[in-house]
């Protein structure tokens, strides 16, 4: 099964729960609270996910390493590099 | 003296990495990259070859390549240049069919894949027998050097969404230093159509679709030293086309 179908398996699911408990499609008879609470859930989860999302990734923009270290490291190798393949007859 | 034997316990296990290094201009950083590498594998005591795949670089790449090929040895450098600049995929199949090591190293000849990480690759490949390792920006010690914020921003949101969508079972997608089974990279090739960046997102979904083993070993990424670094609207474009076309058929 490919992602795309999983998704639309998945929310056809939740879809159909959904509706089933806001419309009472099945006549269960029940509480009118349950089709209260049922019917803005889409846009409640839609909203939460899109709040982890920003949260989510503008933790991880704030806590992306600067490779400061790294980068010294490279350009102080880069140095003895060229020295040593310069001894070593490199014509560059 | 007598303790050199000692101190290059893995040169006799029977294992040799083969490392992929496509080129295209790059004159400047391959002699750099090529000393890093002989560097790091000398003193980690693995059997190695380097195979430079330059594809008609007009910069005079391949002439440098031959310099070091020179200096250090036909058995640690081959060539394998190509006429003109074909894709990525090909540059590997290309590579691997000369390649004698049962395990492929590939990366990025610019200087942002630092070779001091492969030691790591390799303890780790060999401590959960992977079948893959890749490298990840996102993960542990992992990280950039010279990224502005709109950059990460960009790097970590399409990150995320790819995470959500595709549920790759690895952290870094995009990144191309990663070490391979070569019979794994093999398959892996010949099933993979995409370009550029979506190649190497590609490649470690399909992994996960037959079900190899993913090692992941955080490094960190320095920019490109020399030469210009890209990120415009073309390759977001190309890479959200990638991602929905994986979503798809995936």
């Amino acid at each position: 099964m490919t992602k795309l179908l999983e998704w639309l398996f998945g929310v056809s699911v939740l879809g159909g729960v959904w509706a089933s408990v806001t419309f009472d499609l099945f006549d269960l008879k029940l509480p009118q609270t349950y089709r209260e609470v049922a019917w803005p859930m889409p846009l409640y989860l839609l909203v939460s996910f899109g709040c982890y999302s920003l949260a989510t990734v503008g933790y991880r923009v704030a806590t992306f390493n600067d490779c400061d270290e790294a980068a010294k490291e490279l350009q102080e190798q880069i140095k003895e590099a060229k020295e040593d393949l310069r001894k070593k007859g490199l014509k560059m | 003296m007598a303790s050199r034997k000692t101190s290059h316990p893995n040169r006799d296990n029977g294992d040799k990495y083969s490392v992929l290094l496509p080129t295209y201009n790059e004159r400047e950083n391959l002699p750099l990259i090529v000393w890093l590498l002989v560097k790091y594998f000398g003193e980690s005591g693995y059997n190695y070859e380097i195979i430079v795949i330059d594809d008609g670089s007009p910069d005079g790449t391949l002439e440098v390549a031959e310099q070091l090929q020179k200096i250090y040895g036909e058995d640690k450098i081959l060539l394998r240049p190509r006429a003109k600049k074909l894709g990525l995929g090909t540059a590997y199949i290309h590579g691997m069919k000369h390649a004698t090591g049962n395990f492929i190293i590939i990366m990025d000849a610019d200087l942002s894949h630092h070779p001091k990480f492969i030691p790591e690759f390799i303890a780790k490949q060999k401590k959960g027998n992977y079948d893959l390792v890749s490298g990840t920006r996102y993960r542990g010690n992992g990280g950039v050097y010279g990224w502005d914020l709109r950059r990460k921003l960009i790097s970590r949101g399409a990150n995320f969404l790819t995470q959500v969508l595709l549920r790759p079972g690895a952290s870094d997608l995009t990144g191309s230093f990663r070490l391979y089974k070569k019979k794994v990279l093999e398959n892996l090739v010949k099933q993979c159509v995409s370009k550029g960046y979506v190649f190497q997102m590609e490649m470690i979904i399909r992994a996960r679709q037959l079900n190899y083993t993913i090692g992941e070993v955080p490094i960190t990424f320095v920019d490109r030293v020399y030469g210009e670094s890209k990120l415009g609207g073309n390759e977001i474009v190309s890479f959200a086309k990638g991602l929905l076309t994986l979503f798809a058929t995936t």
